[in-house]
């Protein structure tokens, strides 16, 4: 069972991966600290305000674009514990859960700054700053092995896929 | 109840009874990585730990930061080609050997009808021009198919596009996508595979189906697939590898949705920064433009080239605008050549380039400056896509962009009358 509980930072509908991390950042060399270009040309202070463990919370077709594997390794890289968005890109979402950045869909009502808690069990989205609940629709089976696993190069060393 | 082509690919490659909604694991029967996903790739493959590899059917093109922008890029460039030599990994597609990574995977002949087609790009749905399913997926999953030669898919839905008509003069495969994109939204198939039905589809060219089934994933879409028929036979016929099984969809499939165009009343389009949904007719726009772009996955083939040289043939390029030409491929540019077709863009006072994705994604040469606009003949128009956060990009077809660059704004062919 998961329980985050974090701090969230609010987006709009679709973000795209060339807001998430521009192409031009795309290099080899820049492997290891991705997370210092993070959304640099739409809000060029968030790689500095974003703290360990804290949550991106969006709208519509999270991650639209690319399938740069660079903008969920940014995100992990920048301490993001979690994404909720009302909808996800496919390839985003992929990418997302195979290499162990948890996201999840629902439509949830807070402002920035507010304090959110998942529990990945119950399928529940609290936002503790408001005192309201969210449900969502828990991973399927195959996804949630995924993630149990830690991601899909675990999961295959472990013999599960 | 009867199956989409979606389903019936992925039942015959995962060996199950693959429905939509489906999470099934099936044998991919090619996967692509470009220099920069690439790099993450073998890494995640080296994590894997194991000494399994499926060389003939992995393919490893350069292209989007290559002939090598800089130092880092030509490191970037030079770990792929050395895995290439480690692993001795026959498909690689060394600079001057290749060219843009799907324009390459049509033209060598891994992607045809009935295949299972992965790639390390988003664009890989291009393929579904030419009957395969195909998909763009991450780099970690590109390492897992490297060593399995499977990978996980979920069994998508399916987006019926009755197609009637054929196009008007000036008007193609592009023109119809960004208006398909421009009624559903960018993620009006997001999970989702089209499927494209109807007697207009034998009026539309493949070099256009391969440009539509380009932008599904601008819709959201996970594939955007074509029906097998003699336009395609002839197509591929000197290229393809191996022999192929072409896929058509029962008659009693089930879809999602049901769009219906008819192809005479497409009008020229154009989408408007910065989301490929914001399309409008050409006829209603008023932008003056600093630069136009001819080239990338989506309309870089020698049939855009043909297009636009009959359109600049004989006239020059607007002294405020830069228009860059860049062929698709190696093969494109050759063509281009034996055709006459530099000629005639030399002469209007265009610029030409070797093959690479370069400015399309806003790498290298023909990056924009702030305010700066252009016309582009590529797929997506993002904040800061092609240069700067306040450079905008306008997309459109072959035919408006080498317009455009004459006209000095976004216009089609036929206002050039006297220029
Ligand atoms: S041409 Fe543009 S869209 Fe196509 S693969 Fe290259 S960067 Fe991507």
């Amino acid at each position: 069972m998961v329980v985050i509980e974090a701090k969230a930072w609010r987006f709009g509908d679709n973000v795209d991966t060339d807001q998430i991390i521009p192409a031009e950042r795309l290099l080899s060399t820049n492997l290891t600290h991705l997370n210092d270009f993070i959304f640099e040309k739409v809000r060029p202070d968030f790689a500095d305000l974003i703290a360990d463990g804290d949550m991106i919370l969006a709208d519509r077709n999270f991650g639209c674009g690319s399938s740069r594997e660079h903008a969920p390794l940014s995100l992990i890289q920048a301490g993001v514990s979690c994404i909720i968005a009302e909808s996800f890109a496919r390839i985003f979402y992929r990418n997302s859960m195979n290499i162990g950045l948890l996201l999840i869909e629902c439509k949830v009502e807070a402002e920035e700054g507010d304090t959110l808690s998942v529990d990945t069990d119950a399928g529940i989205v609290r936002n503790l700053t408001s005192g309201r609940e969210f449900v969502f629709d828990k991973h399927p089976e195959f996804i949630g092995r995924l993630v149990e696993s830690g991601g899909l190069v675990n999961m295959i060393k472990e013999g599960r896929f | 109840m009867g199956k989409t082509i979606a389903e019936k690919i992925l039942s015959d490659k995962s060996g199950t009874d693959a429905k939509a909604g489906r999470i099934v694991v099936a044998n991919i029967d090619y996967v692509m990585v470009n220099d920069v996903t690439g790099p993450i790739a073998f890494r995640e493959y080296g994590k894997l730990g194991t000494a399994e590899m499926h060389k003939d059917r992995m393919v490893l093109i350069p292209d989007h930061y290559v002939p090598n922008k800089d130092i880092a890029s030509a490191e970037q460039a030079k770990e792929m080609r050395d895995f290439a030599k480690k692993h001795g990994i026959e498909n690689y597609y060394e600079v001057g050997k290749g060219g843009v990574c799907h324009q390459v995977m049509v033209e060598e002949g891994f992607a045809a009808p009935g295949r299972l087609i992965v790639g390390a790009d988003s664009h890989t749905c291009t393929y579904g021009g030419i009957n395969a399913f195909s998909t763009g997926i991450g780099s970690t999953e590109a390492a897992a198919a490297f060593a399995t030669g499977k990978l996980w898919f979920k069994v998508p839905e399916t987006i019926k596009v009755e197609l009637t008509g054929s196009f008007g003069k000036d008007v193609g495969g592009k023109d119809l996508i960004i208006r398909i994109i421009t009624d559903i939204g960018v993620d009006g198939a997001n999970y989702k595979a089209f499927e494209f039905h109807g007697p207009g589809i034998a009026n539309i060219s493949v070099s256009d189906r391969l440009a539509v089934s380009n932008m599904a994933i601008e819709a959201g879409g996970k594939a955007g697939i074509f029906p097998f028929d003699d336009l395609t036979r002839e197509y591929i016929k000197d290229t393809v590898r191996g022999a192929y099984t072409p896929v058509s969809a029962d008659a009693d499939a089930e879809y999602c949705r049901v769009l219906r165009y008819d192809l005479s009343e497409i009008e020229s389009m154009v989408a408007f920064p910065h989301l490929p949904s914001n399309g409008r007719a050409v006829k209603d726009a008023d932008v003056r433009i600093d630069q136009a772009y001819l080239g990338s996955c989506t309309n870089g083939r020698i049939e855009d080239m043909r297009i636009a040289a009959a359109i600049v043939k004989g006239r020059h390029v607007d002294p405020d605008v830069r228009f860059l030409v860049v062929p698709a491929s190696q093969k494109v540019y050759r063509q281009m050549l034996d055709e006459g077709l530099m000629q005639i863009f030399l002469d209007a006072g265009a610029f030409i380039s070797g093959p690479t994705c370069g400015a399309c994604l806003g790498g290298y040469m023909g990056i924009l400056a702030a305010g700066e606009k252009a016309v582009s003949s590529t797929n997506r128009n993002f904040i800061g896509r092609m240069g700067d956060k306040a450079s905008e990009v306008y997309l459109a077809g072959p035919q408006v962009v080498a317009a455009s660059a004459i006209a000095g704004r976004i216009v089609t062919p036929d206002l050039l009358e006297g220029c």
